[in-house]
């Protein structure tokens, strides 16, 4: 599924609103997580997970094509737990 | 940041009822899970992938007390982040 097809689906649900108003919608919910990520906050959804930053340290990296050193500078990335309930959907246990 | 402030912000940049703002971002997040579930995986271009892995039987250790233990076939779910986001994050 990809975001447009997200998009469909919310609007097949809330068809007084135009699937144009559906996808602002939409983005605006993922660019209000990268904005909280940005700024360092963590985000919460219950059911479905947590977003929080995880600081990578600075260190020598290869290239692998060439093998020549590289730097790599300290950076961050994006971290994601499933939460409780999501974790246990997607697993064989429950359903399928 | 929780489903709250996403709502908040759905309500004050689109000017949708508080009560649509809230039904729309909650059916977002039910659509993704409900996909998921079904091990499909889920793609938001500019934010990052999330998919359903299959991870095979193999024995663990309890790492508190050493003791073998038999750990079961299961699926998990892993999110890859997109480079755009990643550069929006050390930009």
């Amino acid at each position: 599924m990809t975001k447009r097809d997200l998009i469909n689906k919310v609007q097949e649900k809330y068809k007084i609103y135009s699937n144009k108003d559906i996808a602002c919608a939409v983005n605006v919910i993922f660019a209000s997580m990268t904005e909280a990520m940005k700024n360092g906050e963590r985000t919460e959804i219950r059911g479905f997970g947590n977003f929080t930053i995880r600081e990578r340290k600075p260190r020598l990296g290869r290239n692998p094509k060439s093998g020549l050193q590289v730097k790599l500078s300290e950076r961050k990335t994006p971290f994601f737990k499933t939460g409780k309930e999501l974790r246990n959907k997607v697993d064989y246990k429950n359903g399928l | 940041m929780t489903k709250i402030d996403i709502i908040q912000n759905v309500y004050e940049k689109l000017g949708f009822s508080k009560k649509d703002s809230a039904d729309i971002v909650e059916s977002v997040f039910d659509i993704i899970k409900d996909s998921l579930s079904q091990g499909d995986k889920v793609k938001i271009s500019g934010f990052g992938n999330f998919m359903v892995k299959e991870k095979r039987a193999r024995r663990g250790r309890n790492p508190q007390t050493g003791q073998e233990i038999s750990i079961t076939a299961r699926r998990v779910l892993t999110f890859k982040s997109s480079q755009v986001l990643r550069k929006t994050l050390n930009g």
